[in-house]
């Protein structure tokens, strides 16, 4: 599968064999279990193992959910109650759906940013990249449809805001609004697409995921170095990396763990911490609720889409120059959208030939800007939109699209990147003095 | 190995503690009491003198406006709630007033054309009449802490804060009144804007407790928050139990797989093993 020369599954016994003749299954997990992993992967490499725990998670927490949730806008929010009060464990299925969401969000997050600091989106692995990209367009989808299944204010008002944003779209946004709705506002026809749609996203997810593992299955993982392994041999490669089995599954496992007993902290003794409050009040389409925000996980791109309002200069040459086409709220709606095209553009964007951050000082510190910058439009996203606010957003969306269509392309050219070791096994036993002692 | 695990920490720490979908703007929110709960911390439990305390405020005074919809009646014979006996609740249930004629349809018995008894089966009825909030999950539906700076680091130290919200909502009053567009609205520190429609419910000597407990305006609002809590949550000890058995054996099961991961990676790492 993998161009890292390695051996590959020979079936030893007659039933093995004749399975595999027929059909190659067992190569298949075997070769996938067996894959030829860089030896010096760090603990930001655990993410994907969460994050494939949390896809399972989700859909089987939520195949039980449905078993006992009304779609419809009289019942939704009792049939949450029911869950909540006369479901057997119900409560507590809810609750880890519910923060489920958050650690999905959490892990992906983690693993976003791990990919963008040692520069996993570059050649040969764009593809791994733009899959994943999707992927996580596709949980922003799910987990706002998701939320506004209980028919709660702040779901009911979050659908009202979202699907919103369609309605910027100069011309057609009305009748795209109007269509994705099934209905001039939020009603009924809207709960019961998006629950159909919540419980399909997670599968196409799942199907994604695969072609994810395979992607990065066929180019081999990137490393905290950014340096390939050795393939001109297999007694080279060996040197560089161990396999997937036990090595990885087992410290992945026990990362997991570590991340399960947080998970388990929150969802037993704070499960609400995470939620809004408004969110436990039945929908109500005449009372809008004092502010509207988001999930936490949107409130880094919510406060891009508010950053851009009539008073910045941007918006009004762009209203200016389009005879008032785009106006501030599909400025809005085109930053949102841009934030996270930016990020998805990152493999053509950064032009530095060396992969990892670990060896490009002035990249280091845009990265680190970076991360701070995320946490603050967090926090901006979840302010009202007023005074001070609003300049920090608009800073800090600012800050995001300079990272991506200035410094990427900028640093690569004028950074004088330092000396990168010549092998993951040197890379590897740098860290264990005692293993190079043995190696020597 | 060690700086990135730190690092990761730092990351998560600061992405876990710092943002919050529940953090919003301070502004104009009003002033929240802090008030020590029993059943506040992970092991903290309801106190189920208190809670039947609670119901009898509720079901005296609070009820006379409030519903409380999502409620089954039958729960308040729950061990972990006010945990009163089979009989009594459906004593209790078989005398409980419908108030409100057009919120409770589902209640009329259709041969008889009328309000039927309720049974310990059924939800306590909602209740419109003056166009007061159902109670059922008023304790979760309220955030008593935001900050600092709509950051939500306080709901980790002190809790949500629902049901403190409660208590300074019905302590807040400083009887000042004012009458506008017919309706009058009383003054209240905790109220977001200040006034608010509710007069105020809570005076001395109204309730007289069964427990001999003080009956005084700010033990019975600390009684009924407690309650509304329960409400709310009813199902909260099963869920901090279900949450420490899980940090408990997912805490062992990690511990060995510690072990686990340090002797399988140790020959790669050229380190011996202790044994």
């Amino acid at each position: 599968m993998s161009g890292i020369p390695h051996d590959h599954y020979e079936p030893k016994t007659g039933a093995e064999k004749w399975v595999n003749n027929r059909l190659p299954v067992i190569s298949l997990i075997y070769d996938t279990l067996m894959i030829p992993t860089p030896k010096n992967l760090n603990w930001m490499w655990i993410w994907g193992i969460v994050l494939a725990f949390c896809l399972a998670l989700q859909i089987v927490t939520g195949i039980v959910l449905v078993m006992h949730y009304t779609p419809h806008v009289d019942l939704a929010f009792a049939s949450v109650e029911h869950i909540m009060r006369n479901v057997n464990g119900g409560h507590m299925i809810r609750y880890l759906h519910m923060n489920g969401a958050s650690l999905f969000f959490f892990a992906v997050y983690m693993h976003i940013f791990r990919g963008l600091y040692y520069g996993s989106y570059k050649a040969p692995r764009e593809i791994t990249w733009i899959i994943g990209m999707i992927i996580y367009l596709l949980m922003m989808a799910t987990g706002f449809m998701g939320y506004v299944l209980p028919w709660g204010q702040m779901s009911f008002w979050g659908a009202t805001v979202i699907t919103g944003l369609f309605g910027a779209i100069p011309f057609i946004g009305e009748p795209i609004q109007t269509w994705l709705l099934g209905g001039p506002a939020v009603d009924n026809a809207t709960l019961n697409r998006f629950f159909s749609l919540h419980y399909l996203l997670p599968f196409v997810i799942a199907g994604l995921v695969i072609v994810h593992i395979w992607a990065f299955h066929t180019t081999g993982n990137n490393n905290p170095t950014g340096v390939e392994v050795r393939r001109t041999s297999k007694a080279e490669a060996k040197k560089d990396t161990l396999p997937f089995w036990p090595y990885f599954v087992i410290k992945d496992l026990f990362a997991l763990g570590i991340v399960l007993v947080a998970f388990f902290a929150i969802v037993g003794f704070m499960p609400n911490f995470l939620g809004h409050p408004d969110n436990y009040i039945e929908a109500n389409p005449l009372v809008t609720p004092a502010h509207i925000v988001p999930e936490w996980y949107f409130l880094p791109f919510y406060a891009i889409l508010r950053a851009f309002d009539n008073t910045v200069w941007v918006v009004q040459i762009a209203s200016f120059v389009t005879g008032g086409i785009v106006d501030a709220k599909f400025f809005g709606v085109l930053a949102m959208f841009g934030a996270i095209i930016a990020m998805a553009l990152a493999p053509w964007l950064d032009t530095s030939p060396v992969r990892s951050g670990r060896y490009r000082p002035m990249f280091k510190i845009a990265f680190i800007v970076l991360c701070v910058d995320f946490l603050v439009l967090m926090w901006a996203g979840a302010m009202p939109a007023e005074g001070i606010y609003s300049l920090i957003s608009l800073v800090a969306s600012t800050y995001w699209f300079a990272y991506f269509f200035v410094l990427l392309p900028l640093l690569g050219i004028i950074e004088k990147p330092t000396a990168q070791p010549a092998t993951i096994e040197e890379d590897f036993l740098s860290h264990y003095p005692a293993a190079k002692k043995q190696a020597d | 190995m060690i700086k990135n695990i730190t690092l990761s920490a730092i990351a998560a720490a600061s992405l876990a503690l710092g943002f919050t979908g529940a953090a919003q703007a301070a502004g104009d929110a009003g002033h929240i009491e802090d008030v020590d709960f029993s059943f506040e911390g992970p092991f903290g439990s309801f106190d189920q003198l208190q809670l039947q305390r609670g119901l009898q405020v509720f079901t005296e005074s609070c009820a006379a406006c409030h519903g409380m919809k999502f409620v089954p009646i039958r729960t308040l014979s729950d061990k972990n709630g006010p945990g009163m006996p089979e009989d009594q609740v459906r004593a209790y249930a078989a005398i409980f007033p419908i108030l409100d004629e057009t919120a409770n349809l589902h209640l009329i018995d259709i041969e008889k054309n009328e309000y039927r008894p309720l049974t310990q089966a059924d939800n306590f009825p909602a209740n419109n009449t003056a166009n007061a909030p159902d109670l059922s999950l008023m304790a979760k539906a309220r955030a008593g802490f935001h900050g600092p700076q709509g950051t939500g680091i306080n709901q980790i130290l002190k809790g949500m804060g629902g049901p403190e919200y409660i208590y300074s909502i019905l302590t807040g009053y400083t009887g000042k009144e004012k009458v506008e567009a017919g309706t009058t609205f009383y003054e209240n520190t905790a109220f977001p804007g200040g006034w608010i429609a509710m007069a105020p419910p809570l005076f001395d000597g109204q309730f007289e407790f069964a427990d001999g407990h003080s009956s005084d305006p700010h033990h019975v609002a600390e009684d009924i928050s407690a309650f509304l809590m329960w409400t709310a949550e009813p199902t909260m000890m099963a869920r901090k139990k279900a949450g420490l058995v899980g940090v408990i054996f997912l805490s062992l099961f990690t511990f060995l797989l510690y072990l686990t991961n340090k002797k399988l990676w140790a020959p790669h790492k050229g380190k011996k093993l202790s044994a």
